[in-house]
């Protein structure tokens, strides 16, 4: 479904990502792991259009989109929630689902009460502004909002960040759920063992670079997975 | 001391006898300003950047309606239903030529810098440029006097409210000024492409992971700002005439209303040029004429010191 080949992406002068290769396939639950800085919400950027690679290819359903740009790639059918969930502040909770569906045509009301099926603490906040929501709150409307705009490929970016527990184990069986629901995922997690128990394989990264991949309950029990989060060499 | 008191009761008395005569030629002004301003905002909400060149959209709609008048009726003063159609073709020209203008404005003088991610400064400079080489442009085109259009009104006062006369030309500036900032106000409120202005104030990058095209929204955002201002440029040129340096004055006066209600808030923006009309329109009763623009420009100082985010605050991204 996705693939990525030889991915080079620079800020400037400064190179994030060295020559990355990897893919998804339909239906998995795919995470990327590594430590802080490792380069990962710099390949969902590019992913999403944010930030094009400066050369190799990413290629979806076929289809070279290495230098599409981001406000084509919804159409396009991948949805990212990126990092800091990035709720617009000042637009109620209804409207920032409204924007999650900008790029379609037509009534999107029946998807918006489906969104509030899903998550009914959205619909009891609807008519309050995206700031002043807790993160939890914001991360389930950042999912909700990308999947307003219908992808076959989601790109999360680390959902866990900055919440409690018991909202993380909720945020996850949200992930499944979207799965079942037949939508590819991409995850990125520093929350190594809550990625891997919902993925089937994952990819490590390191200063860049992917590492080493392999099924996600193979990386659950590596002892290089821990060995990268603490920084040593793997 | 004797003098000192006798000095204000006479200001005093004066204000007693033309409260409403100096209200409504204010308010007409603060229309004026109110449309002019709200480009200001809406640029400031998408770009974090003033539009120093505004004043160029508001001249360039000026001298595309006088043209166009010229073309049409000549000098003679319309009257009737033709009179509307004046108001009306010379709105739709002057807010078509500021919104081209406008424009134009961002794709030369700020896009570019856009691209290149270029610090503030490169911008301001960037907008003083474009200034200057349009306004100087048309005082080279058009001539350095100052031009009179045709008025579709007599300078009689229509009808009198509180004693105050109500004059043709403030009724024109009152209902077409109300109007557009109106639709204006639920075009931002309400519709899609106001939705991805306000989406693209508050988080320009999530908004293109939605599907917003950036760079057209800001095309757009300028055009919507531009489209008011150039038909400020032709209420106001209809009025006291054309001239290359029109824009500068007019343009630093809603500026300061902008800045007054609120950089970035668009109803701040209306009513920061209400207030700022208005009190012009007093302290010239109070003082002297001469005042008028001692008074507004004092008004932008002491708000920038007291209290920069104005009266309303920022807010372009909040839909009511
Ligand atoms: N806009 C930028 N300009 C320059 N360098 C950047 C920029 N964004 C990221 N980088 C650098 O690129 C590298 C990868 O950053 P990235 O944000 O992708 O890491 P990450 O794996 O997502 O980290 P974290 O877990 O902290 O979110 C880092 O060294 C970072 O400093
Ligand atoms: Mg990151």
């Amino acid at each position: 479904m996705l693939k990525v080949e030889n991915a080079i992406v620079r800020y400037g002068a400064i190179e994030a990502l060295h020559a990355i290769s990897f893919e998804v396939n339909q239906g998995e639950v795919v995470a990327l792991l590594g430590a802080n800085g490792a380069g990962k919400s710099t390949t969902l950027r590019m992913l999403s259009g944010l930030h094009s690679a400066w050369s190799g290819s990413v290629t979806f359903e076929g289809v070279d989109i290495t230098n599409e740009k981001a406000h084509d790639m919804v159409s396009r059918g991948i949805g990212l929630v990126p990092e800091g969930r990035r709720i617009f502040p000042q637009m109620t909770v209804e409207e920032n689902l409204e924007m999650g569906a900008f790029a379609r045509s037509g009534s999107f009301h029946d998807e918006i009460e489906e969104q509030y099926a899903k998550f009914p603490i959205l619909k009891e906040r609807r008519k309050q502004l995206g700031a002043n929501l807790s993160g939890g709150e914001q991360q389930m409307l950042a999912i909700s909002r990308a999947l307003m705009g219908k992808p076959r490929l989601l790109l999360l970016d680390e959902p866990s960040m900055g919440l409690a527990p018991m909202i993380i184990e909720q945020i996850f069986e949200i992930i499944g759920q979207i799965r079942e629901a037949g939508t590819t995922v991409f995850v990125v997690e520093q929350n190594a063992t809550q990625a891997l128990q919902i993925a089937d394989r994952g990819y490590v990264m390191e200063n860049g670079k992917i590492v080493f991949s392999d099924s996600a309950k193979n990386l659950l029990v590596d002892p290089r997975v821990r060995a990268v989060y603490l920084g040593e060499s793997a | 001391m004797g003098g000192f008191i006798h000095y204000f009761s006479s200001h005093f008395q004066t204000l007693g006898q033309e409260f409403w005569p100096l209200l409504v030629g204010g308010l007409a002004n603060g229309f004026l300003y109110g449309m002019v301003a709200v480009g200001y905002t809406l640029v400031y909400g998408v770009l974090r950047l003033i539009n120093f060149a505004h004043s160029e959209v508001f001249m360039a709609g000026g001298f595309a309606s006088f043209f166009v008048m010229q073309h049409l009726v000549g000098t003679s003063s319309p009257n009737g239903i033709s009179s509307v159609l004046y108001i009306l073709i010379g709105i739709l020209v002057g807010g078509l030529t500021g919104s081209l203008i406008a424009m134009a404005i961002e794709r030369v003088a700020y896009r570019p810098l856009r691209k290149r991610n270029s610090p503030k400064l490169a911008y301001l400079i960037s907008a003083i440029g474009a200034s200057y080489f349009l306004f100087n442009f048309a005082g080279k085109e058009f001539g350095r006097y100052s031009v009179s259009m045709a008025q579709p009104y007599t300078n009689h006062p229509l009808f009198t409210i509180f004693g105050a006369g109500v004059q043709m030309y403030d009724i024109i500036i009152f209902i077409a000024g109300a109007l557009m900032l109106f639709g204006l106000d639920r075009l931002v409120t309400l519709t899609k492409l106001g939705r991805s202005i306000r989406a693209v104030a508050q988080d320009a990058e999530t908004a293109s992971l939605m599907g917003v095209n950036i760079d057209r929204t800001i095309a757009l955002t300028f055009m919507i700002g531009g489209a008011l201002g150039g038909a400020a440029g032709f209420l106001y040129g209809m009025n006291v005439g054309v001239v290359y340096t029109m824009g500068f004055t007019p343009a630093l006066k809603a500026f300061t209303a902008a800045v007054l209600g609120g950089i970035g808030n668009l109803r701040g923006a209306v009513l920061g040029g209400l207030i700022l009309g208005t009190m012009e329109s007093f302290s010239v009763a109070f003082l002297a004429p001469s005042y008028i623009d001692v008074t507004a420009f004092g008004i932008l100082v002491l708000v920038l010191l007291v209290r920069p985010t104005g009266i309303m605050g920022e807010r372009l991204g909040r839909s009511a």
